[in-house]
């Protein structure tokens, strides 16, 4: 369902991506995974159209995207989870939750929502920034389902969260898997995304250098850590 | 001084504080949205008094027709400008903005003053609210009051359509974070026009409600634009409560200022924006940059 080809892009000045080429088929659940500043965040940015100065192609449904302004492309059905959260301050729990506009018929009802996150509903008035880190990744991931995505963009959804949260997460993408939602991951956090994940690319430097099956990652997982430095 | 007296000044000041209330309203959440001073906002309000002026000259539309249309129409001006102008300087810094939206001004009321001089024309008070009415302590012209409500009114629905709808939600999280918002499938762009656009058609009723008070002249924004300025920059740039809030109390201070000391009516309002910068830069209401 996703199809990036030969993909340039740029920060400013600065090449990031150089010639990356990745499939994400529907369904599965793909992590990218590689150093800081490998290019994992860029791709997921460049896919999303955040980023405007790139080459090469993207294709979603097998139509091109890489041209389209970044609101199109939300409508088309990618949910962004951005590694920062994306949480607004100047909004209440409730307008974070339900500022993106519905645009797939697997949109997340509020109750569904509710009845996982009910700490969302406690503090629905509060503003958003008020809760806490791993309340604010909740809310964030919650957001993207409620639009009712084909594609979920997850960056580094576990970073400095508790381990019970972390797990939280992980059932969670199993849950949004079993719904049929293709996920592609970006984390550095190689054990959380062999549980989670299908398959996995290894980015180094602006490309991907390896398509990993699950199995060799976890088989590998010693030899990833130590590369990964984490 | 007595009570009557003082009662008629500060209903002068909530006058003169209900234009300036909409149009700093209509600067902050320009300021709020897109970072840029809109310098060409008085000659958008100069507009909106020739509107009402042109409409009922050549058109035969009555006041409450012209109340509704001018602004719209000063609106369309400043969406066609948005889209033409303002957005391809966008990316480069506000400074251009600035200097784009002087010039602007600058075309726009001299333009203006080829067709009808400076001297100005005077618009007829609406019928139904000619004549004044007793308040007790002090007579007062209802068109006057009605200024007051009406510009009141506007300010607060503003305030809520802003706060707590969810049109205002969109327009708040683009403020905050636009790159983010585009991506969750908010048209920023369109929503930018609109938020222009919307500002300064407030400041094209400021100008309708003007009309009838005041003369219409070319140079009218001109005049009134330096002191909302000063209003801006005393409630902190880009806040919705600050603008309506301090666009009022100016106009009270302003008004009773220029009473009690009549050589300080020019300067107080400056004097008084020096005081606040001194003690609270970010404005009565603005939060430092970053914190928003």
């Amino acid at each position: 369902m996703l199809e990036v080809r030969e993909l340039h892009a740029w920060y400013d000045e600065s090449h990031a991506l150089h010639g990356v080429g990745l499939d994400v088929g529907k369904g599965e659940v793909v992590t990218l995974v590689g150093r800081n500043g490998a290019g994992k965040s860029t791709t997921l940015k460049s896919i999303v159209g955040i980023i405007r100065k790139k080459r090469g192609s993207i294709r979603l449904h097998d139509e091109p995207i890489e041209r389209q302004p970044s609101h199109r492309i939300a409508r088309m059905g990618v949910a962004f989870v951005p590694e920062e959260r994306g949480i607004y301050a100047g909004l209440s729990v409730m307008e974070n939750l339900t500022l993106p506009p519905v645009v797939g018929a697997s949109a997340w009802p509020l109750e569904r929502i509710f009845a996982l996150f009910p700490r969302l509903r406690e503090r629905a008035r509060s503003p958003g920034t008020t809760l806490s880190g791993g309340e604010q990744q909740m809310l964030a991931i919650a957001r993207a389902l409620r639009t009712g995505p084909s594609l979920l963009l997850l960056d580094e959804p576990t970073e400095g969260l508790a381990p019970s949260i972390v797990k939280a997460i992980r059932d969670l993408i199993l849950e949004i898997k079993r719904d049929g939602i293709t996920v592609l991951l970006v984390s550095q956090n190689v054990r959380f995304a062999a549980k989670v994940s299908d398959r996995h690319y290894l980015m180094v430097n602006g490309r991907i250098v390896e398509s990993l099956a699950n199995a060799q990652v976890i088989d590998r997982e010693h030899e990833l850590l130590e590369y990964l430095g984490v | 001084m007595g009570a009557g007296y003082l009662a008629l000044q500060i209903f002068n000041g909530l006058v003169s504080g209900a234009y300036f209330a909409l149009l700093s309203l209509g600067l902050a959440i320009i300021f709020g949205m897109m970072r840029i001073v809109n310098f060409a906002h008085g000659a958008m309000y100069m507009l909106g008094a020739f509107g009402a002026y042109l409409a009922a000259k050549y058109l035969g539309l009555p006041f409450w027709w012209a109340l509704v249309l001018a602004p719209v129409a000063v609106g369309l001006l400043g969406a066609l400008f948005e889209r033409t102008l303002i957005r391809r300087l966008m990316p480069l810094d506000p400074l251009y903005n600035l200097l784009l939206t002087f010039g602007l001004a600058l075309v726009i009321e001299d333009f203006m003053k080829l067709f009808f001089g400076t001297q100005g024309t005077p618009y007829a008070m609406p019928a139904g609210l000619s004549g004044v009415i007793d308040l007790g302590i002090t007579v007062y012209p209802i068109y006057r009051l009605a200024v007051i409500a009406i510009s009141t009114l506007v300010c607060l629905a503003v305030w809520f359509a802003i706060e707590k709808t969810p049109l205002g939600a969109k327009i708040r999280a683009a403020t905050e974070n636009p790159q983010l918002t585009e991506a969750f499938g908010i048209d920023v762009s369109r929503l930018t026009t609109f938020v222009f656009a919307f500002g300064v058609g407030l400041a094209g009723l400021a100008g309708v409600l003007a009309a009838p008070t005041t003369n219409v002249t070319p140079v009218m924004g001109s005049d009134i634009i330096i002191t909302t300025f000063a209003v801006v920059v005393i409630g902190g740039m880009g806040s919705i409560k600050g603008s309506i809030f301090t666009g009022f109390i100016v106009g009270i201070i302003a008004a009773l200022g220029a009473v009690l000391y009549p050589p300080i009516a020019n300067t107080l309002i400056f004097l008084l924006m020096a005081a606040v910068l001194i003690v609270r830069p970010t404005g009565l209401f603005g939060a430092p940059e970053g914190q928003r």
